[in-house]
């Protein structure tokens, strides 16, 4: 591995990101062809472009590839919206999950299931009205969240420590609805905030993967804004950027972006909070060049968390989420290591 | 608001008679009636009656925990903010509760452990060890112990244990309904004894706290000027964290972890008494014992007869409170 280690990835931020994208490419193909029916790579990659048997295909692009391709974009996306409030407030502990987006959307969706279900706990409406839900809790809260710390502009530090309590009242108010209610309902509830992409199927992914690439570009296409931002309001100001707007601009993105990967994947976390981190650490911290890096880091946890969460205790699903930070958490203090060793050559 | 020592002074004792008033409020009241005079008579002549028993084995030990991890907490998140020169940190983002929690899963999953007092030995040593690796590996090199690097490896270690202890529970639902209880923290149900093996360490630490608390100040400034002012910042941030990481440990030993009190209190804490840890340390702990109080007995009134967990009700009072300062007092 030394050759790895003298290659400095942050001299060649678009070479590193070639590379990650390949791995994600690979760890998509590993992951098509494991699991109850194991296929080799070869076979997935004939399944994928309409060659091999029937069997395969079905396994392969009904079955897996819908799974792969949502954990895929739900990565990309927490990522993106960490590495968007991180910048903006410039707090290395800003994430979605911290200022209140996923305990919007867990509220909601625990209200969906005690207003939509009778005595018996059977939903009376279609469970794909689920996600709506969750995103509008979602938006909900996090405009709330900008009305609050609204006070003739946002301040990220402000927006912040509001962003917290709003996230405190949700759960609260999650804990109290799940405490009234019959405990099989908590139980469902309790997947959900976990996070998992257990019943992913082609009809989600079409509205997750339109919305995710939409919000990205839009974000790709304001990062010299986003560069300027993370100067502070002063220069950025003096250097003709139109603050607030931009910022408001970048919040709405980053919570779009969280809202649209919870709405289907529940609350997984940690992915919006190390993403970046990682990221940093390997291509260095100018947002043109980490960004797309995050969206890769952000992929391969989930892609790899997933993976584990339907291979590795079969047929029990660990839900992804448990396995995101037991991905991400060992590498990303690897990376902590690591760094003292260049630091005393 | 208080902007002199006179001021900050006179702030001490109403405070302290706020909380003895609290105290005997939680008591009194309560979904079993009782009235002053009883809480008065249990004490002085008791008689074996259903309230008086309630009132000195049940709202007793209740009224001292809440008070005294209340004060822990709030003392623990000043300290945590002050180090890692980070105003979002608390004891649940530098790994404390999580580790706690991770070896109390793992005693139960492995070790069927049960009991109370075994849950509080676990959880010290959970929240030492989390702690003490956060601190090692953020000590690691060149530039040794930045604010930045504590908080990352914190917030790392926080999700390596959360995920782990998730995964437990997963994994085994016997586990899960043994310490879904102790997992929401609470201050009610847990026998005097906890609190009573802990007090000496909490009390030793908040002393030292408030006597030291002058380093803070001079940390606070940033590492140049302080090590330009003599300061030896390793060991001031090594034994403040040691501090911290005892009242914390205690906290969650003693009550489970209860999120959300030592992050806001030192905030609406600074906006009242200015930036002298000298002041802040002490009134963080005033204030989060006031906050636990207040909770605890309001949730006793909510669900009628069910009670509500206490990290709930604190939720509940302290969120918009701490919103109007947040918006109202503090020059951000």
């Amino acid at each position: 591995m030394t050759w790895l280690n003298r290659f400095n990835f942050k001299k060649h931020p678009f070479f590193a990101t070639i590379l990650l994208f390949f791995v994600v490419v690979l760890i998509m193909i590993f992951s098509a062809g494991s699991g109850e029916y194991p296929l080799s790579p070869q076979n997935v990659l004939s399944a994928l472009f309409g060659l091999g048997d029937d069997f395969a295909r079905t396994i392969v692009i009904d079955f897996r590839l819908p799974r792969i391709v949502m954990a895929l974009f739900v990565g990309i996306s927490l990522a993106v919206s960490g590495a968007i409030l991180q910048g903006i407030t410039k707090n290395p502990l800003a994430s979605p999950d911290l200022i209140g987006i996923t305990a919007g959307a867990s509220f909601a969706v625990v209200l969906f299931l005690s207003l939509f279900s009778d005595e018996n706990n059977s939903l009376m409406v279609s469970i794909h009205w689920l996600p709506l839900f969750a995103f509008l809790g979602a938006t909900l809260t996090a405009l709330i969240v900008f009305f609050l710390s609204w006070k003739n502009g946002i301040a990220p530090f402000r927006l912040l420590l509001i962003g917290i309590a709003v996230a405190a009242f949700m759960n609260a108010g999650t804990t109290i609805w799940m405490l009234m209610g019959p405990i099989y309902r908590a139980s469902q509830a309790t997947i959900w905030t976990t996070g998992s992409i257990y019943g992913a199927n082609w009809s989600q992914v079409k509205v997750l993967v339109p919305w995710s690439i939409l919000l990205i570009v839009i974000a790709l296409l304001l990062r010299r804004q986003m560069n300027i931002l993370e100067l502070g309001d002063d220069i950025a100001t003096s250097v003709g950027s139109q603050v607030q707007k931009n910022r408001v601009l970048l919040l709405l993105i980053s919570t779009g972006l969280t809202g649209v990967a919870v709405a289907f994947a529940g609350g997984i976390g940690f992915v919006g909070l190390l993403a970046p981190h990682i990221a940093r650490r390997i291509v260095g911290p100018k947002f043109q060049t980490m960004i797309l890096f995050t969206a890769g880091i952000g992929a391969l946890l989930v892609l790899v968390a997933d993976w584990i969460a339907r291979v590795a205790f079969a047929p029990i699903e660990v839900p992804a989420g448990v396995w995101t930070a037991a991905v991400g958490a060992p590498y990303f203090i690897f990376l902590l290591l690591t760094e003292r060793r260049r630091g005393r050559v | 608001m208080l902007h002199t020592n006179l001021t900050r002074g006179w702030g001490i004792a109403v405070s302290i008679i706020a909380i003895l008033f609290l105290m005997l409020s939680s008591l009194v009241y309560g979904y079993t009636d009782t009235t002053w005079t009883d809480a008065y008579l249990a004490f002085m002549k008791p008689n074996g009656s259903n309230e008086h028993l309630i009132i000195k084995d049940v709202r007793l030990p209740r009224s001292l925990i809440a008070a005294f991890i209340g004060a822990c907490l709030g003392v623990s998140g000043a300290i945590m903010q002050s180090i890692t020169r980070n105003p979002l940190s608390s004891p649940s983002i530098l790994g404390v509760n999580a580790g706690a929690s991770f070896f109390v899963v793992i005693g139960v999953v492995f070790f069927s452990v049960q009991s109370l007092q075994s849950y509080m030995w676990l959880s010290f040593a959970g929240a030492a060890f989390a702690f003490s690796l956060v601190f090692i590996l953020s000590s690691a090199g060149r530039e040794g112990l930045t604010p930045l690097k504590l908080t990352l490896a914190g917030s790392a270690i926080t999700a390596l244990f959360a995920s782990f202890t998730q995964g437990l529970l997963v994994l085994n639902e016997t586990a899960l309904d043994q310490v879904l209880f102790w997992l929401a923290g609470s201050v009610a149900n847990r026998p005097l004894d906890l609190l009573i093996n802990a007090l000496p360490y909490i009390v030793v630490a908040l002393l030292v706290a408030f006597i030291k608390a002058k380093e803070l100040n001079v940390l606070s400034i940033g590492d140049d000027v302080a090590v330009g002012l003599g300061q030896k910042t390793f060991w001031t941030k090594l034994y403040f964290g040691a501090l911290a990481v005892v009242l914390a440990g205690c906290a969650v030993a003693v009550a489970g972890p209860i999120g959300f009190v030592g992050i806001i209190i030192p905030h609406v804490i600074r906006s009242i008494v200015g930036l002298d840890h000298r002041w802040i340390l002490p009134y963080s702990a005033f204030g989060g014992a006031t906050l636990l109080l207040i909770a605890d007995i309001g949730s006793r009134y909510v669900l009628m007869p069910q009670e509500l967990p206490v990290g709930v009700m604190t939720a509940l009072i302290g969120v918009p409170f701490f919103i109007y300062v947040a918006r109202k007092k503090m020059g951000v």
